[in-house]
């Protein structure tokens, strides 16, 4: 499902700041379905991972408290353009999925 | 004979099995286990310590909470925060007041900048705390955010 998600990686006075937008339902498994009264499991992404030239730079454990269809940014030193940032998260059914960017 | 040779086939297709089973199991690029019992504890002061080993955080200037001082819905509160201290570990992010207050907790390797964005759920007007790891010590910054509309139930 690459097309659930954007990804865009900006380099800036030797800061790359990195911007995320998955399309995800992130039910936290305490919400209610209103007609049939069932609590609705809970399927959120549980991890989150960015890599710039295959290392590392950021991992992100989250709860069913971020919003849905979540956004994120965040910044780390050094990148360049043209570089490779690569995103990929993990949901607690498993599912998951990544993107490869360019940075600009 | 062949007892043996039908219990070598039962061997071998037990010990096959597993060894798919445990080829499919590690995601090779998730190292960290996700940190159940820290989204589950109730309180700040447990998550925390669950999370990072320790509740013992001292106030900092360094740290900038971007937050609506009202958020008309609490399904979707932007929060940014920015440590401006050096060697920034990890941003954990907080609502003091959420069923599961611990929401998010971001590590960085060896090249962090420090900064953080993202959106939140808010169950009702609470504190929003951003606990910094920086230098092995932690930071605390907190702001509050009243909330018209919870986001967090139906």
């Amino acid at each position: 499902m690459a097309s659930g998600m954007r990804v865009q990686a900006k380099v800036k006075n030797d800061v790359t700041q990195v911007k995320a937008l998955i399309t995800h339902p992130m039910e936290t498994g305490n919400r209610k379905d209103k007609k049939s009264g069932k609590v609705i499991p809970a399927n959120f992404i549980e991890e989150v991972l960015c890599e710039h030239n295959g290392k590392a730079v950021m991992t992100a454990q989250w709860s069913g408290g971020i919003s849905k269809n979540p956004y994120m940014a965040f910044k780390f030193k050094g990148g360049a353009k043209d570089e490779m940032v690569k995103v990929s998260w993990r949901d607690n059914l498993g599912k998951s999925a990544s993107l490869d960017v360019k940075i600009k | 004979m062949t007892m043996k040779r039908r219990t070598f086939i039962t061997n071998a297709l037990v010990g096959g099995a597993a060894a798919a089973g445990a080829a499919l199991l590690p995601r090779a690029a998730f190292s960290a286990d996700w940190p159940k019992d820290a989204f589950e504890a109730k309180s700040v002061s447990d998550a925390l310590s669950k999370l990072l080993g320790s509740s013992d955080q001292t106030e900092s200037a360094d740290i900038t909470i971007k937050a609506p001082d009202i958020a008309e819905n609490g399904a979707v509160v932007p929060v940014q925060v920015t440590a401006t201290m050096p060697n920034v570990e990890s941003i954990s992010i907080i609502a003091e007041k959420n069923p599961v207050p611990l929401i998010a907790s971001f590590q960085f390797g060896d090249n962090g900048a420090g900064f953080v964005s993202t959106r939140i759920k808010m169950g009702k007007t609470s504190n929003v705390i951003a606990v910094v790891k920086a230098d092995g010590k932690l930071f605390s910054a907190k702001k509050e955010v009243k909330v018209t509309i919870g986001g967090c139930g139906g």
